[in-house]
């Protein structure tokens, strides 16, 4: 596998000069080459961490609700009493590039398996993509595979795509990012872990068979993407099979009921290794491997080949010594292979044979135990200058035109023929379907109660100010739960940046981060595990840096679920929230006039708490009818969707001292913790009320009725017919 | 109501809900069946031969066997489906759901096929439908004409078969549920996959075996957004309640009386 003669093999493994002096030192003694492509693989960014783990330490990760949190596989919260749900989001960027549709339904049999890992059984999953301008063939190509290859996987094993989002971007030309998260469910009493314990006990092997496929896909994930590499790439990408999939669910889900199984893992990235590593790691334990009796898919294979592989849909457990025969046997009946490869020793060894032959020897905890490195951080002078940039001589441009334009943006308009590809009724929990502002699934085993999951993040806030995209994004998906009703209770986080070797990668993921710890520890929501992708550049550059963050709530009673369009005529409509907005960053700004530019309104994340505890309050005492979040387009927009979604018309007056005296900034500004809200008459003074004693600021704006959008302001009257709204929200491409 | 038989649900008519290797809809359908509705359901394995405890069998959705070869191609040779040719011909109820409905095909116990969609893309979606027949034991608690709400999800729902075999169907009246608009016309832009007559459901001569694309366990709760499936269980219940009252001529009595104004063909 060495590329030339010239290349030392640890650089062909993927290894820094210093991290083999590491390795050396941490071993006592040169590795052999299949240790060193172990070390290659365990070391990589896409596995270590390298860069990331500093700043990770900084986000709030427990909470009382919280049973695991990051190291594990998945994060674990109580969402009812005895009733656990298991949440993490993950990257599969590199592959989509490659190969958009195995690329992306790979990614999404590699989360459902994380979830599994604890124990649980999935129920829905989201998606969060980014692509370029759909007016470029290349990049529609792209986005048409990886939803074809997240529906194909998706549909194929049961579990509901409930929610997503797609914005699209010159940045993610050559560098798209799909993001996928998965929530499943298991009773609090049973979530299992993936330490490896007990000398003695069996390692066993289950699923489908090994072979060549995914070879050092982990650390392809660690490079930057050259676009002649493509080829040669190719067979990093891993080929999914969702039917061995959803087989490997349902016979986990029943091994795990033997009582048998003491821990388990997926194994994903760096296939057997990382698996054996981790488990061996957390445990403080060592194994025996014997790669003779791994199932493999095809003859001639190496034992560094099979260490290596990503192979998809396999586990690796831990069983009772004595019962191993009892999980194999579930597993058979699935019609899965399933054998017992090794056991678990007391001294923390992990030792690999291949027959008699003894092909590495290593501390599971030297794998496991890559160097961080932190790089001098530095915002690039032209940034500042960017974010600073004075937007008072934008010219204005004619609002109905305008609106019409935005709604009809790739990044604003209704994404309906994408989820209507996506099995979303699946598991019969769906109370609210993706088109809202969040999903909301029933909890059969704990009813009335239900959760809402949103997905959310804005790369173009976080490229002009990292910090403010940061606790955006958390602002953004917990607001977007709270306008169904629910209250935030735990988010995961997928972080999508450049070359973090660079300064202002650095700078940017210091930010990024920042910004969500500091979110999240302001709203008492913690962070129960991530994902972190970086190299996400080309020869074009590094994508904006692009996190994105999954909100789980919990709500008390599905039937207080509040939909997101005017549901009745004479209805009165209110903005409640922040009263802070701007050009910079909005999607206006790049849409209309094909700049990214100016200073995103950072979030006041006191008033953001406050307002995400009056509308769960509000919603279950049934004051509002209505209630959709403030994103991308800002207020007019919303109202458009708000009136596009419900059939009905509304007549509205903006009022000057409120709204300033740039109409457009009035009607398109963006700004966090804002939200449309619409209240029967009769209860607005109640709702006024509340409001009110929870610090949250509101406007009256008007009435919900008739089939035409209408507003005034400032002497400035138009309106549009909602059908023609509708028409332009729709206009998919 | 009692009458010894209940098992775990209750009472109401057995029912067999079948588990291939890759369905997806089997604990939906006894969620419906067990938990909605309280009828006394199993699982079923797909190496079952036996079936005999049951008056009702359901092939849910999903992707049998990957759905490789063809969709239901695979499950249609199964052990549990050679018990099921028994099981209809011996007059039992046969319900097959989505990917159920590809395998009553393609173990030939109705006729035609379900090709990829129109537009060769899988759809998630409410849909109109309109009930054709009432006389069947899966339909009598609905309106002649009706129009209810199901939801889809599916990419080879597109039914067809040639054009002798759909005139046969039709002059038998053997198309349960078709694809229409919310006013109930066979209008193009409701039929979701570009199935023949909008055909969604389709019985055999006798009665007892129906088989539809739209997931009725889906909409048998209104927090689901919709309760039009819930009668198509029920009113397997009462088609169950009457077949009993009958004695033990049950089978025959009962398909005789589907069988009045259907077509003498087969």
């Amino acid at each position: 596998m060495r590329a030339s003669t010239q290349v030392p093999e640890w650089e062909a493994a993927g290894l820094r000069r210093e991290e083999y002096q590491r390795v050396c030192e941490l071993l006592g003694r040169q590795p052999n080459s299949t240790e060193l492509r172990m070390f290659g693989v365990m070391w990589s960014e896409h596995c270590a961490y390298k860069h990331s783990r500093p700043y990770l330490r900084r986000l709030p990760t427990s909470g009382p609700r919280v049973l695991r949190g990051p190291g594990d596989n998945a994060g674990v919260v109580e969402v009812a009493p005895g009733l656990a749900a298991a949440l993490k989001v993950e990257s599969h960027n590199h592959p989509s590039a490659v190969d958009p549709f195995h690329g992306a339904a790979t990614g999404v049999g590699g989360i459902l398996r994380d979830v599994l890992s604890m124990g649980a059984r999935p129920v829905a999953l989201l998606d969060s993509l980014r692509f370029g301008p759909p007016e470029d063939p290349e990049s529609r190509r792209l986005r048409d595979g990886v939803v074809a290859g997240i529906s194909h996987y998706g549909n194929s094993v049961g579990v509901p795509v409930v929610g997503g989002e797609i914005l699209y971007e010159d940045c993610y030309r050559a560098n798209p990012l799909v993001n996928v998260a998965c929530v499943g469910l298991v009773p609090s009493s049973r979530v299992f872990g993936a330490a490896a314990a007990g000398p003695g006990n069996a390692v066993v092997y289950a699923g489908a068979r090994t072979g060549r496929d995914g070879i050092g896909g982990a650390a392809f994930a660690s490079e930057e993407l050259a676009s002649s590499s493509a080829e040669l790439d190719r067979k990093a990408v891993q080929i999914g099979d969702p039917f061995a999939g959803k087989l490997l669910i349902e016979a986990t889900l029943e091994a795990l009921q033997t009582g048998a199984v003491v821990a388990l893992q997926d194994m994903g990235a760096a296939g057997i290794t990382c698996a054996a590593a981790e488990m061996s790691a957390r445990g403080k334990v060592g194994m025996v491997l014997h790669l003779e009796r791994v199932p493999r898919r095809e003859g001639g294979m190496t034992p560094v080949e099979v260490l290596l592989s990503e192979s998809q849909e396999r586990m690796l457990l831990v069983v009772q010594r004595g019962r191993e025969e009892e999980v194999l046997r579930v597993y058979r009946r699935w019609g899965l292979r399933a054998e017992v490869v090794g056991e678990v020793t007391p001294e923390p060894v992990l030792r690999v044979y291949e027959g008699d032959r003894l092909v590495a020897e290593l501390p599971p905890e030297a794998l496991t135990g890559a160097p961080t490195y932190r790089v001098r951080e530095e915002e690039p002078p032209n940034r500042r200058a960017l974010r600073e940039t004075d937007l008072s001589d934008l010219p204005q441009l004619e609002p109905v035109a305008a609106l019409l334009r935005l709604l009809r943006s790739p990044s604003v308009v209704s994404k309906r023929a994408v989820y209507t590809q996506y099995d979303h009724t699946v598991q019969v929990r769906t109370v609210v379907p993706p088109g809202g502002d969040a999903a909301v699934l029933r909890l059969l085993e704990a009813p009335p109660r239900g959760i809402a999951l949103s997905v959310d993040g804005n790369g173009r806030v976080s490229y002009l100010d990292p910090w403010a995209g940061g606790a955006g994004a958390v602002c953004e998906a917990t607001l977007n739960v709270a306008c169904v009703g629910a209250r935030p209770v735990a988010v995961t986080d997928g972080l999508n940046l450049g070359n973090p070797e660079r300064p202002e990668v650095a700078w940017e993921l210091a930010g990024v981060v920042d910004g969500i710890a500091d979110a999240c520890r302001a709203l008492e929501v913690p962070v129960v595990g991530g994902n972190v992708s970086l190299y996400n550049e080309s020869e074009a550059g590094a994508v904006y840096p692009t996190p994105v963050v999954v909100a789980l709530g919990v709500l008390d009673d599905v039937a207080h679920v509040v939909p997101a369009g005017f549901q009745a005529e004479g209805d009165l409509v209110v903005l409640a929230g922040s009263d802070r907005v701007s050009l910079g960053g909005s999607e206006y700004l790049r849409a209309l006039h094909g700049r990214v530019a100016g200073a995103p309104v950072r979030p006041d994340l006191a008033l953001h708490r406050r307002l995400l505890e009056a509308l769960a309050a509000a919603a279950q005492e049934g004051l509002v009818r209505s209630s959709h979040d403030l994103s991308e387009g800002g207020l007019l927009v919303a109202l458009a969707e708000a009136c596009a979604m419900g059939g009905l018309g509304a007549r509205c007056t903006l009022s000057p001292e409120f709204f300033g005296t740039r109409a457009d900034l009035a009607l398109f500004g963006e700004g966090p913790s804002r939200v449309l809200l619409s209240v029967p008459p009769g209860r607005y003074e109640e709702f006024a009320e509340l409001c009110a004693r929870a610090h949250v600021p509101i406007r009256l704006l008007g009435r919900v009725g008739g089939d035409r959008l209408h507003v005034s302001l400032a002497g400035l009257e138009f309106s549009a017919p909602v059908e023609e709204l509708k028409a332009a929200w729709e206009a998919y491409r | 109501m009692s009458t010894g038989q209940e098992g775990p649900g209750g009472g109401g008519p057995r029912f067999g809900v079948v588990v291939f290797p890759g369905s997806n809809c089997d604990r939906d359908c006894v969620h419906v069946l067990r938990h909605v509705l309280g009828y006394p359901t199993e699982f079923v394995w797909h190496e079952e031969e036996d079936l005999s405890g049951f008056d009702v069998v359901v092939l849910p959705g999903g992707f049998s066997y990957g759905d490789y070869l063809r969709p239901g191609a695979v499950a249609a040779t199964s052990p549990v489906v050679r018990a099921l040719r028994r099981f209809a011909r011996a007059g039992g109820l046969v319900l097959g759901i989505c990917n159920g409905f590809q395998v009553l095909l393609e173990a030939g116990l109705l006729p035609g096929v379900l090709l990829r969609n129109r537009d060769a893309t899988f759809r998630c979606a409410w849909v109109h439908l309109r009930v054709e027949r009432t006389d069947t034991p899966f339909t009598a608690l609905y309106a002649p004409g009706e129009v209810v709400r199901m939801p889809i999800a599916h990419g080879d729902g597109r039914y067809t078969a040639p054009w002798e075999v759909l005139e046969d169907l039709e002059r038998a009246g053997q198309v349960v549920f078709r694809y229409v608009d919310r006013d109930g016309r066979t209008v193009p832009e409701a039929n979701p996959n570009g199935s023949c007559h909008h055909i969604a459901g389709l019985k055999n001569p006798q009665g007892n075996v129906l088989g539809l694309m739209p997931h009725p366990e889906r909409c048998s709760e209104a927090v689901l957004g919709g309760e039009d499936g819930l009668r198509l269980f029920q009113s397997v219940e009462l088609w169950w309640r009457r077949d009993r009252a009958a004695g033990p001529e049950r089978a025959h009595r009962a398909l005789d009386l589907q069988d009045s104004g259907v077509g003498r063909r087969r």
